[in-house]
């Protein structure tokens, strides 16, 4: 029988949680292998040093130890470097990146050295007695001290440590910053932060000797890129080399890379015949896993008197770190494309020097150039209310971008799907009950009250749902940004996805189960997803920029309409009429004018099996396979509001409410698109009042754990008040956008424009992120006029 | 090494360890009780938390040598005949989990907090969390499904 109930934009609960909620998940840590060895990396407590000599001589006596090597005696593993697959602009200077460094320690944890061992504690001690002998060079740590000429250099060979340069090249009127009424100098800075997903970063590798195949179950959220990539750096053939990416732990752009760990896991397990196990602990996290944000931007905004924004000239300069990983120069260029914000502009200008540090590597981290661009335009939208006179609705209210329901050239050269800013402004502002805390504000100013009340807004757009291939392709970036779904109707009724985004807590399984369901008159339990194993499901380009949705969830719907296609064909075979006799209504095929003659899609499914009976030429077996390739990227949009409490004696701030209208098209399941925005936004306050990356003036990692690097509580956090706008993207067929980096876009600014807005009246224009109470502190007291 | 004598679960376990051996890695790779998560090294994340004698610890707190002769439950023995305990159920409901790593711990940490605050406000729920960090969710989630749970549980009891 049919299932005629719609689960599409229900929130249906999760099929994912039963095993994670039992202790039944299948993270890499939980996997064990006969035989199995575990990898230690020795790693350089020094920012920046030559290599004189590695010793492991100690290390292999030890028992236990099965090999210990130097990154000069694992030369030979390597077919190439780690990849970097971005190289944006033809003359980008770039050096190999090899998994264990031979010549210089680039960063404090660069790896130098590695061990096996049969136990993990075994492989750490004897990494604790490899001898490296090194002759400590001068680090290179400020961005601009780096970038100019004559400083110490991170890569000798490359001459410069400003080692790319990219323009978008301009759009519109670039007169309006010379010629505009009104113009302001802004600078903005945003300080490196880690992704800290929960679960760090593993991988296991096993081999088997006599057939030269080799698989990686790694915590991952690439396992496609992965395999292509690794099989270049370890010269494993692609066809011999398998990817997992078992249940992965949060990633948040931690992920989105290949590591030198999952290079030296398969080279050892080749070498060694047996499988190799690493695990990252936290603190390892924290000094070698890519970081992100570490941006310093200048800002030229144009506007008209009454605070109508004309134009944003923005020059940025980004801390690439000691070495690119994946993607790391293309992630300034990802927010290169939203620095007008969701505002009707006339001119446009940004370009980016990325300058090479001894610092970790940096790449994307959820939002990956998106939240740096939105902090700045929201920020110095701000900025020039207050210069305005005007209240910082008002100048965002005159400056939104009219709607528009298809896509429309912007000045930045790209296409905007569909937007409408000012109903998600004008909801967030009353949810949030705007007037009113303004007038809260006013009473506690003028009885100059201790706490005082700050209200933020941050009106966003994103680019997400990376992304149109040809787009890509102009980029210089190596792959495409297509998807890929494969469905079976299997002959008992049931029917499996084979999908090639690798979800990481996004809940794919229950989604895609949603989609095939409607369309396919099954339930969602009916229905298994498969993904993350390149054996299972070949075919993908894996989980990032919020792109799952909006063109996996695109290459689904393609599949799922072969398969109609099919199954009508052969309904109409069994039923003996017409195809176009038949509709598909209420989950199944039924003869137009004689409701009685149905054929369900299982029922179908069991026909195409057994293929007794089939048209001539008709292929047995349900089965389809599709690919998306997106023309546009999504552009969500919309408008959060923070109402913030600072102690103005203590620098101290509490967030009252926390408001957030997003618009993110079509909704497929309400509960899990708010669980996005409640982590994005979570995201976003961390980085606006706690989480920082600090090294010291050596190059030493300061916040090298938990404890010293402040991930937020439940104690931290206010309650989320939600509401949406909804409007469809043209881009696809589903009328989605992506929603999993939308909060962490907003927040930022969201929370520093209402912490300065607090202080506002007391001379304060700017407050450094985080706003720990400190800068805050330090923040009035400068304003009024310095003193304790 | 070491010979510890404990009860999981239910179940009396005994085993040879190194005695610098920490409890949670006793549980995952000496008795294969992998649902404990570990998430760092400074007992900071609570991804380890367990039940000993009924109450919420960090089990990478603990030697393995130190609970020797007490009890300790971990999510695998939260339930019973099948069916999820009301916890696990409220979280599932409430979409209190995303990428499930930290999931164990907050729910250990919640069956020891329910126990002695049956009837908690918000903010004492979030103030009970504060040795649990979770980073997909904002905590907003979890906060609601404790919420449940605890009407739930107090309902039974009723």
């Amino acid at each position: 029988m049919a299932i005629t109930e719609k689960f599409v934009g229900q929130s249906v609960l999760r099929k994912e949680d039963a095993s994670l909620l039992t202790g039944q998940g299948s993270f890499v840590d939980n996997l064990t292998l006969p035989g199995m060895l575990y990898l230690a990396v020795v790693r350089s407590p020094f920012a920046h040093a030559r290599i004189v000599k590695v010793d492991v001589s100690k290390a292999r006596e030890m028992p236990g130890v099965v090999g210990a090597w130097s990154g000069e005696e694992l030369a030979g593993e390597w077919a190439g470097p780690l990849p970097m697959v971005w190289p944006i602009t033809e003359d980008i200077k770039t050096s190999d990146h090899w998994p264990i460094t031979r010549d210089k320690a680039r960063f404090q944890g660069d790896g130098v050295a590695v061990v096996v061992a049969e136990s993990r504690g075994i492989a750490d001690d004897a990494a604790e007695v490899v001898a490296v002998e090194y002759e400590q060079l001068t680090p290179v740590l400020d961005l601009e001290e780096g970038a100019k000429d004559g400083s110490p250099l991170v890569h000798d060979e490359l001459g410069t440590n400003a080692v790319v340069h990219w323009s978008h090249g301009g759009g519109g009127d670039q007169g309006v910053f010379d010629n505009a009424p009104v113009q302001l100098r802004l600078r903005y800075e945003a300080p490196r932060i880690t992704p800290s997903p929960i679960e760090p970063r593993g991988a296991l590798a096993s081999v088997v000797p006599a057939m030269g195949e080799f698989t990686l179950w790694t915590s991952t959220q690439i396992p496609h890129i992965a395999r292509v990539t690794l099989s270049g750096t370890t010269g494993i053939p692609e066809h011999k080399l398998r990817i997992v990416a078992p249940d992965v732990g949060g990633a948040f752009g931690a992920k989105l890379n290949v590591y030198a760990e999952e290079a030296l896991c398969l080279a050892l397990a080749r070498r060694t015949g047996r499988a190799i196990k690493w695990i990252e602990d936290r603190s390892v996290s924290y000094a070698v896993t890519a970081q992100g944000r570490g941006v310093i931007h200048d800002v030229e905004v144009a506007a008209t008197e009454e605070g109508k924004l004309l134009g944003f000239r923005v020059k940025e300069l980004a801390d690439m770190g000691a070495y690119f990983q994946l993607l790391t120069p293309g992630i300034p260029e990802l927010g290169g494309w939203v620095y007008m914000g969701p505002y009707d502009t006339q001119g446009y200008w940004y370009e980016f020097t990325g300058v090479m540090t001894n610092k970790a590597p940096t790449d994307a981290v959820r939002g990956a150039g998106r939240p740096e661009a939105t902090y700045v335009v929201e920020r110095a939208v701000d900025a020039l209310a207050r210069h305005v006179g005007k209240d910082p609705a008002e100048v965002r209210r005159i400056s939104f971008a009219p709607s528009h329901a298809e896509a429309k050239p912007s000045l930045m050269g790209l296409q905007i799907d569909s937007a409408d800013y000012l109903p998600a402004f004008e909801r967030a502002l009353e949810l949030a009950d705007y007037d009113q805390y303004r007038k809260e504000q006013g009473a506690r100013r003028e009885s100059g009250e201790v706490k005082q009340i700050g209200i933020g807004l941050s009106s966003y757009i994103e680019m997400s749902g990376l992304a149109p291939s040809n787009i890509l392709g102009a980029l210089r970036y190596a792959a495409g940004g297509w998807e890929a779904a494969q469905v079976r109707c299997q002959p008992s009724g049931k029917v499996t996805l084979n999908i090639g985004t690798s979800p990481h807590g996004q809940g794919h399984d229950t989604v895609w189960s949603q989609i095939a369901a409607d369309e396919l008159g099954v339930h969602p339990d009916d229905v298994e997803v498969l993904h993350g194993d390149t054996s299972i499901s070949p075919l993908g380009m894996d989980t990032y920029g919020s792109r799952s949705i909006s063109i996996g969830g695109a290459a689904l719907v393609v599949a799922l309409q072969k398969i109609k296609d099919r199954a009508r064909t052969l309904a109409a075979h069994e039923l003996e009429v017409a195809e176009d006799d038949l509709e598909f209504r209420d989950g199944a095929f039924r003869v137009q004018g004689a409701p009685e003659k149905v054929r369900t899609i299982p029922e179908l499914a069991a026909s195409a099996w057994t293929a007794h009976d089939l048209p001539d030429g008709y292929e047995p077996d349900l089965t389809a396979i599709a690919t998306w390739d997106p023309k546009n990227f999504t552009w969500p949009f919309g408008t959060h509001v923070c109402i913030a409490e600072v102690d103005t004696e203590t620098g101290a701030t509490h967030l009252l409410r926390y408001v957030a209208v997003d618009d993110c098209g079509v909704v497929m399941n309400p509960a899990i698109v708010d669980g996005q925005v409640h982590g994005g936004v979570a995201f976003g306050i961390a980085e606006a009042l706690y989480e920082e990356i600090l090294y010291d003036e050596a190059g030493n990692l300061v916040t090298g754990t938990l404890t010293q690097y402040l991930v937020p509580s439940a104690v931290e956090m206010p309650a989320f008040e939600l509401d949406r706008t909804v409007t469809p993207s043209p881009t696809n067929p589903l009328g989605v956008k992506g929603i999993g980096e939308a909060g962490t876009i907003a927040a930022p600014p969201a929370v520093v424009n209402a912490i300065v807005d607090a202080v506002s009246h007391l001379g304060v224009t700017d407050v450094g992120k985080p706003a720990t109470p400190e800068r805050v502190w330090n923040a009035i007291r400068e304003a009024r006029g310095g003193g304790a | 090494m070491a010979r510890v004598s404990v009860t999981v679960n239910g179940n009396a376990r005994e085993a040879e360890v190194e005695p610098r051996t920490l409890l949670v890695y006793f549980l995952r790779e000496t008795l294969g009780l992998t649902g404990t998560n570990v998430g760092c090294d400074t007992s900071s994340c609570g991804a380890c938390t367990v039940l000993l004698d009924g109450e919420s610890v960090k089990s990478c707190t603990l030697l393995a040598v130190q609970v020797e002769g007490r009890e300790v439950t971990t999510i695998e023995g939260l339930a019973t005949d099948g069916e999820m305990h009301p916890i696990q159920d409220a979280f599932h409901r409430n979409h209190g989990l995303q990428c499930g790593y930290c999931t164990p711990g907050m729910i250990m940490a919640t069956a020891s907090f329910l126990k002695e605050t049956p009837d908690p406000t918000d903010e004492q729920v979030r103030e009970s969390l504060e040795g649990n960090l979770c980073r997909c969710t904002g905590y907003q989630n979890i906060v609601k499904s404790i919420l449940d749970a605890a009407g739930t549980m107090s309902g039974a009891k009723a």
